[in-house]
């Protein structure tokens, strides 16, 4: 469970930080009857509400792929763990997600520029980039249970299955929202703000999912092991 | 002496906010059915948690017969038995309480306090209700399908739990409860993130986090750790759902069922109560906090004094829920871990007990003194105290590795968590129900109705609960079906639990007088007017009771000071709503 420990700190962390500009140390009794203070956040919202609950959501499936992450390494260290090899298509796949993430933060600097002629194009690129690491993920299933590594024979297999599969249900939830914003930026009467914070949107929760998929990379490649061993060294 | 300025003309002008998206419903479906209004919604959560609540209620009058009365009901065999015992949790812990905190009180509370025309997310609140309620049918499914509903404990351990020796195990059982409780927690983060982005962003001007009621801190906070403690009750669902259906074997060891080997191997049990018990922990101050939170503003407004301590009080209730992360495993003290562990992990279940203890001093010193109205709502609060406070000690008995061991599987658990996470909460729910009803629906709740139900609860659940921590302590075993001769348990020890059972059936039945009452208010109650309490919250100074869509009429509310400003020296009613401009534009002096 450390994993998941180490996730809670870092949210703990931007709760504490946040909490800190919260004047928890004011003593609302002693305030009556002040008018609020004329800089008051509600004025100037800071950041669109959608966002704010994006950023919510990101910690959410943060803690879900934390707590899988967590699970992994639990269940690993049982004797009937064998590694399973990582299929060389993985790799491609690695690339088309990060060539995915980058058409959409070109996307988003094209839309916050107000250059909306450009915007479909990049749109377009990012939504079938996407589609195509769908299919080359479940191409890389298909050649794993080819070379006879199936679900149920061994943990490290059922967990690599789990693992994409539920990143892969992730990026296909992106999609749709994805597709929506693809959409609208044909349709004329949008407005353009709007327009710019979908992109927006799109754009961080698809670099949130290539972080995810990083690492769940690093730690099917075992590159992670050597680490994991000297934490647990640590710790023992 | 503190000067404190004020805004030089008093009143200041309403926020300039841009105009709210406002769902308009078109129809009677949309309004009332399909409606995106978080105080529908809110209802609509209410009353789906209450009638499933009711369904564990019969299953526990069942328990209790058998336990009483030991094979003179034929149809209550074990694997019913065990079966009442499977939903009866589940529905309680997280069908109902959970629910009804969060969905309920917090679609109603959170907008209306906190001075929003509604959630953030109009939308995903609709559909977190209607996903909830599919989460609620999937789950009641599980009666009518062959085998019947999971018999495996609302713990669902494995490798039990997917097991044809369980009721349900190898048959749709276990699949319904682990798919039921994947949806409830997909509905749930979608209303979740409306509650939490409501509370960020969606307050009116003026109102700063530490001018919020404590009602809103503590669903604030339950809904947040909620977030992050149920994708662990989700990994381990889906870990078990491919363990059973495709033969993985996360949590599956080798085994053998029935004579014959099945081709799970190596798995690991332990691993899926670390998932369970991560999310089952927090689970527990995700009921309390909001309640900690309703119960601090029932007894501020009904003992007419401001509450002592607030900032205390916010600071408690946010450790808790740090806390509460950090204890998970003293569920296991008997998983067989390393004692490091259970050290450490008994350490910090026993430092909970000082934010909760500094909670329970400050509601007791709010009442010091205080001009205590002994309404409906605050009988029910300070039952809760007591209650609380009763539940709690024994926790921190069982907090110790040496305490819990021998007394893990017995009665005695089962009374500690009875009363410190049922009985408390479920008085608090009907506190705040006599408190709230007058603005849901516009007419006060039958005084007379409501002091018989409030005696009976009260009274009949410490006859309950008390004895059975005696039972414990004789080593009466929870989770047995039938005794039968056993040396160390007296023939006295039967009686009480005759006695107890008895008891179950008299608070269940109690509760229909509640339910009349909900329904009898409606239609004959007195009239209520908008603020009947004389409270200071935003909800009670809505220009319309019920409040009408939008909540505030034209302009949104301004505060001007923190929820809690009950008899100030010096004013001529003794509440000032937060609402209320500074009386003239004078420097005042307060004392520090």
């Amino acid at each position: 469970m450390n994993v998941v420990l180490i996730f809670l700190a870092l949210i703990g962390g931007v709760v504490i930080w946040w909490l800190a500009g919260q004047r928890l140390m004011s003593k609302p009794w002693l305030e009556t009857g002040t008018a609020p203070p004329a800089t008051d956040r509600q004025e100037l919202p800071s950041e669109p509400a959608v966002k704010i609950g994006l950023f919510v959501f990101l910690g959410v499936v943060g803690a879900l792929f934390s707590l899988s992450v967590s699970a992994y390494f639990m269940r690993m260290a049982s004797a009937d763990w064998w590694a399973t090899p990582v299929p060389r298509l993985l790799w491609a796949n690695t690339a088309v997600l990060v060539l995915s993430s980058g058409a959409l933060e070109w996307a988003k600097r094209e839309a916050r520029h107000d250059r909306m002629e450009s915007l479909p194009l990049a749109l377009a690129a990012a939504f079938s980039l996407a589609v195509l690491f769908l299919i080359g993920q479940i191409q890389a299933w298909r050649e794993l249970v080819s070379a006879g590594y199936v679900l149920a024979d061994n943990p490290a297999n059922s967990f690599f299955y789990m693992l994409t599969g539920l990143h892969g249900l992730h990026i296909l939830g992106g999609l749709v929202v994805l597709g929506r914003t693809t959409v609208r930026v044909f349709a004329a009467d949008v407005p353009r703000d709007r327009l710019r914070l979908s992109v927006d949107l799109s754009a961080i929760y698809s670099h949130f999912m290539l972080a995810v998929w990083l690492l769940l990379f690093v730690l099917f490649a075992g590159w992670a092991n050597d680490f994991i061993d000297l934490c647990r060294q640590l710790i023992s | 002496m503190v000067e404190i300025p004020s805004g030089s003309a008093g009143a200041v002008p309403a926020a300039e906010v841009e105009d709210v998206e406002l769902y308009h419903p078109k129809s009677w479906w949309t309004k009332y059915v399909f409606s995106q209004d978080a105080k529908i919604i809110a209802v609509q959560y209410s009353l789906t948690a209450i009638s499933i609540g009711l369904v564990a209620l019969v299953l526990s009058w069942l328990m209790r017969l058998q336990l009483a009365f030991p094979g003179y009901f034929a149809f209550i065999d074990a694997n019913h038995y065990y079966q009442f015992i499977t939903m009866h949790g589940m529905i309680m812990v997280i069908y109902l309480l959970t629910a009804l905190f969060l969905g309920g009180f917090g679609n109603y509370l959170i907008p209306l306090m906190l001075g929003a025309r509604d959630m953030v997310f109009p939308y995903a609140n609709m559909l977190s209700y209607w996903i909830y309620l599919l989460a609620v049918l999937i789950l009641v499914a599980g009666f009518f399908v062959p085998g019947g509903p999971t018999g495996a404990g609302w713990t669902l351990y494995p490798p039990q739990a997917v097991l044809s020796g369980t009721p349900g195990g190898s048959d749709w059982g276990i699949l319904l409860m682990l798919f039921s409780l994947i949806v409830f927690i997909i509905g749930f983060t979608m209303g979740g993130l409306n509650y939490v982005v409501t509370v960020l962003q969606g307050r009116a001007r003026g109102m700063t986090l530490m001018r919020m009621p404590l009602t809103v801190w503590g669903i604030f906070t339950a809904t947040v750790m909620a977030l992050l403690a149920f994708p662990a009750l989700f990994v381990a669902c889906v870990m078990m759902l491919f363990d059973r259906l495709l033969g993985t074997s996360f949590f599956m060891p080798a085994i053998v069922e029935m004579g014959e080997q099945l081709q799970h191997g190596g798995g690991s049990p332990i691993l899926f109560q670390h998932l369970f018990w991560f999310f089952g922990h927090p689970e527990v101050y995700i009921v309390a906090l909001p309640a900690f939170g309703i119960v601090s503003d029932l007894i501020s407004t009904h003992a007419r004094k401001n509450i002592f301590g607030y900032r205390m009080m916010v600071w408690a209730i946010v450790v808790i829920g740090a806390l509460s992360f950090i204890v998970w495993a003293h569920h296991m003290y008997v998983s067989g871990m390393n004692p490091a562990f259970g050290f450490f992990f008994a350490t910090t279940t026993l430092i909970i007990a000082v934010p909760t203890a500094i909670k329970v001093y400050n509601w007791v010193l709010t009442l010091w003194r205080g001009d205590i109205h002994l309404t409906l709502p605050m009988l029910f609060a300070l039952a809760f105290i007591v209650t609380f406070v009763n539940g709690g000690l024994t926790g921190l008995f069982l907090g110790n590795v040496v305490v819990d061991v021998p007394l893990s599987d017995t009665l005695f658990v089962v009374a500690h968590f009875h009363m410190v996470m049922g009985v408390a909460p479920i008085l608090v729910i009907f506190g705040a129900i006599y408190h709230w009803y007058p603005k849901v629906t516009g007419r006060m709740l039958d005084d007379f109705l409501g002091h018989i139900h409030f005696w009976i609860t009260f009274l009949g659940t410490y006859a309950i609960f008390f004895p059975m921590h005696y039972l414990g302590l004789l080593g009466m075993p929870r989770r047995y079906h039938e005794l039968g001769d056993t040396v160390f348990v007296p023939p006295s020890a039967n009686t009480l639990n005759v006695f107890i059972t008895v008891m179950a059936l008299v608070v269940g039945a109690a509760q229909i007088v509640f339910l009349f009452n909900l329904v009898w208010s409606l239609f004959k109650g007195r009239q209520a007017g908008g603020n009947p309490w004389r409270a200071t919250t935003l909800e009670w100074q809505t220009p319309q009771t019920p409040p009408a869509h939008g909540n505030w009429g034209r302009d949104l509310p301004v505060v001007y000071r923190w929820a809690y400003d009950y008899s100030v020296p010096g004013s001529a009613e003794d509440f000032i709503p937060q609402t209320q401009p500074p009386s003239g534009g004078l420097t005042r002096e307060v004392v520090a």
